[in-house]
Order: structure tokens, then C-alpha cells, then sequence
């Protein structure tokens, strides 16, 4: 065995598992009734799905009127659930992507469910600025395309058509990416299903086979996708981030956004991940693809975003200070300080203080400290977007026009309802197509786990590599 | 693509891909004419075993990146600059900054989807093609051979029979696809 590879790399993949034994255990779940909790689970996510649409109904019906917008505060949950729901959709693909490209094989096991939920989190994303418009049938005038009206072109120059194209590339980039991922694994599924079931999966597998010339021309495919999505997804944030940062209204008009949106959005992106992969591998029985190792290495990763966030924070604070320009060190000062503070608070405890804990490695391996901080660290998040966008309109110039601003009934259903649609639109995934990517997973089953040559080392058909180990060294 | 007659595939199922390599290295070293290898995984080092050349995916991958990167700028100064000019502020004409969000994004876009549509057509892969499968366990745990068999002799069958055997296959079937 070549000794360039580190002899301290642990197993990916625990339980001895032979290749069967994976097309077993992770395509089983869509083979199966569904378990009593996914039934409980599906029906509160369609309930609360059916309370979205019942409120986009209400929103389209009454008017925006139905929310408490107001002429100051013109962006409120709609904007901040937007910013929310994107920055969640970043985890994805920054898995698949960015450590395909690291060479993290540890991402295999989490890449697939990671990547299905930044579709889902986008299309989340995608409802409110839709909504938002008021007349939701008309919401194709922001593309460019030929029309009556000149032909009258949207505005170039603006970032919120860059939104249009940054977010709807992004979706259609990693629909691609992971659909591409899915297909020989629905392969898998369709050749040991029969009947109805069968040929339904032979649609959805596009007739693959496995050649090994389609293989390499999948991995040739794969590779160029990690490698374009890569700066997509850092893109998209940053262009989410112009939206406010190219304004001219203090505390929106700062170069720092762009990383610090797009730090937020890993950091919230990976809470998310963390929240589902935590009550999937346990509902799934998936604890030996999605191991504690996996947790471990996510909870890293959000330790070291939440720092450079809280930096972000403290930066902005002084760089408005250090301005020496009143009307940006009162942007801060009211942040902090102002109508809003419990919202400022809170992010900064959510978002700062409470993924330090994770610097300790039993917090980091712990289930239930996982699962508990990623919700804290969500909330945090949405505190964080709620905190931008709402104490920075509610004070503007004129002191005459000052505002508060809280949700209506309509906001707050809307916002639990995209958790719906949501939390639905993942749990029939996790029904119809394997969670892990199988042919993944078997690819690496032998590469990683053959290099470890640590304690308690066995190879991938379960016999000791002790003693190996010994004669090699 | 139009559809091919059925043809008569002699295959054999090996367990670990290891055992595949090799042998296919020694069908390679014999001579013999292999129609498919089949694999529930991507197999690393198979490729040059076989002899496949790398894939060219990559190249379109920049030329369709390269037609929407112009196309996205092109459009964008077309639209601003000539058939609608909006003069206004004292504005430059031509935004060329304000241009790269959108340009960048459209090179994403064009090189991903041309890259992934060129990808299952020359696969010939499309909702609807109905697979050809040799053995079910190839998406799951066996590793395949597939030889064509269909204008071949009895002594030809009989002696990659006899590779099979000594290549280590597990199973060896006829089918006809």
C-alpha cells in the first residue's frame, strides 16, 4: 500500500458492508410500506402545506394588504424567509461540490440528500419574491423575452434581475447535477423492482446500464458540473447580497455582505443538513453511511462559518464606527441598540455564541447537542436576514416616517407553510429515490476504507487487517 | 437512434472488480473483440485497461460555456445599447460592470445544460429507452463481461466460455438483447 495516503483514515463506511449489503439497506426504503413516523411526519407537512396555500390564496385574493408591510418597512418576513430559504439551499451544493472537488469522500454519504434539499430549500426560496409581486401571473415579465411592449427590456443594471438569473440557474444547475447523480441509482432501484413499480423506474433511469463508457463519460460530467457549481453557489448569495449592498441605504451599503452572506449561507445550509440528516439516518436505519464521523465533520464546518459570521458582525460594527459618518454609525447603533434589539440578540447568541460549543469534540459527536444546535443556529439565521432587512428600513431618513413593523397571520402561515412544502417535498423523496448515493458510496467502500490501517482496521469483507498492519510496519 | 436487431450477448458475472480488470486485461491481450463492460459502480483504472480514450465531454463543456458567456453579454449590450437605449442620469450607455453578474451566470447555465444534454444523447439516454439489461444484479454487485455473439461459431463461444473459467467469472450466461 502506497504511504503517501495517511494511515489515520478512519473507515467511511462502518459495518463491513459488501456491495449488496448497500444496494440493500439504501435502496430498501423505497421498497418498503412507509414506517408509521413518515406517515405522521407527511401528513403535519401536507397540513401545513395545504395552510400555504391557503394563504398564498388569501395574499392573491385580498392584495399584499393582507401583510403589514407598510410604506417604510416594504420588505419584511417575504424578503427575509427569501434570503432564509436560499441560504439553506447553499449546503448542497457546496457538498457535492466543493469537497468533490477537495476530494472529501466523506461527502458521499450525506451528498445526495443534501443536494435534493437545496432543490427543495430554492424552491422554497423562489415562492416569496413570486408572491411578493402581488400579481403572481405576471411574474414571467422579469424575464427578457420579446414582447408587445417595445419590445421593453428588464432593467440590466439591476440586482434583482441578477437574482432572477443567478436563482434560476442555480436551481436548474443543481437539478441537473443531481438528477444526473440519481439516474444509475434509480437503475439500482428498477432492476430489482417488478411490475408497475419497475416500469416506472425504467422512465425515470433513462435506460442506464452501467457501461462503463457511460460511466466514464457520468464521472467526466460530474467533474464539470462540481467544478462549474462551484463558484455558482458562491455567486448566488453574493448576488443575493447586492441586492442590498449596491442600495444606497446605511447598513445595507457595505462591500462586506457578499462573503458574509455567502458564510451565512453555508453555515445555515449545513445547520439544515445536520437537522434532516439527524432524524433521517435514525428514521432510515442509515447510522452506518451517515455516521457519527459525517456529524462530526459538518459540526466543523459550522464552527469555523459561524466564527467568520460573528467576525462579519463585529466588523460591521466597527467599520461604522471607524466611518466617522453619522448616518452609518446610526444604522448600527439602532441595529443593536434600537426597536429591534431582541432580534439582534438573538442572532448574535444563535449565530455567534452557540456553535462555539461545538470547538468541544463530545458536543461535536453528540446527537442530540447536533440536533439542538442546528435548530438554534436556523433560527439564528433567519434572526440574522429579519435583523438586515427589517431595523435598517424601519429607521430611515426621515425621522417622521419611523415604523415598527410585525407579521400577520398571512406572513406567519406563509413562512410555516414553505416549511411544509418543504419538509413534503423531502419526505416523498426520501420514499421514492435512495437517500445515499449508492454507486457513490460503493465506490469508495474499498478506497477509503482499505487505506485505514489504524485499530480495529478490517477490510471491506470483514477479515482483521491487524496483523497486516503489523508486518507492514 | 434507430432500433438495432437483437443480438445474442454472452456474459459473465465477475464479484469484485479486481478480478474484472484483470480480465479484461487478458481479453484485451487475447484479442477479443468485447462489446461492453458493465459495472454497478464507476471502476477506476478501467478506462486504460480497456483501452477507452478519455471523454471529450469537457471540451463541449467550455464551448457551450464559451456561446453563453457572448450570447449573455451579446444580448445584454444588443438590448441596452441599440434596440432599446435608455438614457437617463447621466448613466455610461454601456454598463459593462453591471453586465458580469448576468454574463456569468449565462455561462453557467449553457455550459451545465449543453454538457448534460450532450451527455444522454450520445448515452442514448432518454425518459422512455428501454434498457437493455443483461442481468439484474449488474446495477447491484456483479461486474460484467459482454461479448456479441451473434454471427460467432460454436468454437468461438466454446473459447470465450473457457475465458470465462479461467478469468475467475462466477456466472457466465447467454441472452439475447
Amino acid at each position: 500500500m502506497s504511504q503517501a495516503v495517511a494511515p489515520v483514515r478512519h473507515v467511511l463506511i462502518e459495518g463491513n458492508k459488501s456491495y449488496h449489503n448497500i444496494t440493500e439497506d439504501l435502496s430498501s426504503p423505497t421498497e418498503k410500506a412507509p414506517s408509521r413516523e413518515w406517515i405522521i411526519a407527511f401528513s403535519i407537512a401536507a397540513a401545513f402545506l395545504g395552510l400555504y396555500v391557503f394563504a398564498v390564496c388569501w395574499t392573491i385574493w385580498k392584495g399584499i394588504g393582507s401583510w403589514n408591510l407598510n410604506r417604510t418597512i416594504n420588505w419584511g418576513w417575504d424578503i427575509t424567509n427569501f434570503v432564509w430559504w436560499i441560504g439553506i439551499g447553499h449546503a448542497g451544493t457546496l457538498i457535492s461540490a466543493i469537497l468533490l472537488i477537495f476530494r472529501q469522500r466523506w461527502r458521499t454519504g450525506v451528498n445526495r440528500a443534501a443536494e435534493a434539499m437545496t432543490i427543495f430549500a430554492v424552491i422554497c426560496a423562489g415562492q416569496f419574491p413570486l408572491i411578493h409581486m402581488g400579481r403572481l401571473w405576471l411574474g414571467f415579465f422579469i424575464f427578457p423575452f420579446p414582447n408587445t411592449r417595445g419590445p421593453l427590456w428588464p432593467n440590466f443594471n439591476s440586482p434583482l434581475l441578477w437574482d432572477v438569473f443567478a436563482i434560476s440557474t442555480y436551481f436548474s444547475v443543481s437539478l441537473l447535477f443531481w438528477y444526473t447523480g440519481l439516474v444509475p441509482d434509480l437503475a439500482t432501484v428498477r432492476d430489482r423492482a417488478s411490475g408497475f413499480r419497475r416500469k416506472m423506474y425504467e422512465i425515470f433511469s433513462f435506460g442506464w446500464t452501467g457501461s462503463a463508457k457511460h460511466w466514464q463519460r457520468w464521472e467526466s460530467l460530474s467533474l464539470i458540473l462540481a467544478g462549474i457549481s462551484t463558484p455558482l453557489v458562491l455567486s448566488v448569495h453574493t448576488i443575493v447580497s447586492f441586492d442590498f449592498a449596491t442600495s444606497v441605504i446605511p447598513g445595507w451599503h457595505t462591500t462586506i455582505f457578499p462573503p458574509y452572506f455567502v458564510a451565512g449561507a453555508i453555515f445555515s445550509g449545513f445547520a439544515m443538513v445536520q437537522t434532516l440528516m439527524v432524524i433521517t439516518r435514525k428514521v432510515l436505519k442509515l447510522e452506518e453511511y451517515i455516521t457519527l464521523n459525517h456529524i462530526d465533520s459538518m459540526n466543523k464546518v459550522i464552527v469555523l462559518t459561524g466564527t467568520i459570521v460573528g467576525v462579519a458582525y463585529l466588523t460591521e460594527l466597527f467599520i461604522a464606527w471607524y466611518s466617522g459618518y453619522i448616518y452609518e454609525q446610526f444604522a448600527f447603533y439602532n441595529r443593536v441598540f434600537g426597536i429591534y434589539w431582541w432580534a439582534y440578540f438573538g442572532m448574535m447568541f444563535c449565530n455567534v455564541v452557540s456553535p462555539q460549543l461545538f470547538w468541544s469534540r463530545k458536543i461535536r459527536r453528540s446527537i442530540w447537542w447536533t440536533f439542538f444546535l442546528s435548530i438554534v443556529v436556523n433560527i439564528g439565521m433567519w434572526f440574522e436576514r429579519f435583523v438586515i432587512i427589517a431595523t435598517t428600513l424601519a429607521r430611515d431618513y426621515l425621522p417622521s416616517s419611523w415604523s415598527y413593523y410585525s407579521p400577520t397571520w398571512v406572513e406567519i402561515s406563509l413562512f410555516s407553510g414553505t416549511l411544509g412544502l418543504f419538509f413534503f417535498l423531502f419526505l416523498i423523496f426520501t420514499r421514492v429515490a435512495p437517500v445515499v448515493a449508492i454507486a457513490e458510496v460503493k465506490h469508495i467502500l474499498k478506497v477509503a476504507g482499505s487505506q485505514f490501517v489504524g485499530k480495529n482496521a478490517t477490510t471491506h469483507d470483514g477479515h482483521s487487517t491487524v496483523q497486516v498492519n503489523k508486518e507492514e510496519n | 437512434m434507430a432500433a438495432a436487431a437483437t443480438k445474442k450477448v454472452l456474459y459473465g458475472l465477475y464479484t469484485d472488480e479486481e478480478d474484472l480488470k484483470t480480465a479484461v486485461k487478458s481479453a484485451r491481450d487475447a484479442h477479443l473483440d468485447i462489446m461492453d463492460v458493465l459495472t454497478p459502480f464507476p471502476v477506476h483504472g478501467l478506462d486504460p485497461v480497456m483501452g477507452l480514450s478519455e471523454s471529450r465531454l469537457h471540451y463541449l463543456g467550455f464551448i457551450y460555456g464559451a456561446i453563453g458567456c457572448l450570447f449573455g453579454f451579446g444580448f445584454m449590450s444588443w438590448a441596452v445599447v441599440s434596440d432599446w437605449p435608455i438614457i437617463f442620469g447621466g448613466k455610461p450607455y454601456w454598463p459593462i460592470p453591471s453586465y458580469i453578474p448576468i454574463t456569468f451566470e449565462m455561462t453557467v447555465l449553457f455550459s451545465a445544460w449543453g454538457m448534460t444534454l450532450t451527455f444522454y444523447t450520445i448515452c442514448g439516454m432518454w425518459p422512455g429507452v428501454k434498457p437493455k439489461i443483461l442481468d439484474n444484479r449488474i446495477t447491484d454487485d456483479k461486474f460484467c463481461i459482454a461479448f456479441d455473439v451473434s454471427e460467432s461459431g460454436k468454437k468461438d463461444v466454446d473459447s470465450l466460455q473457457s475465458f470465462f473459467t479461467k478469468t475467475g467469472a462466477a456466472e457466465v450466461h447467454e441472452k439475447e438483447i
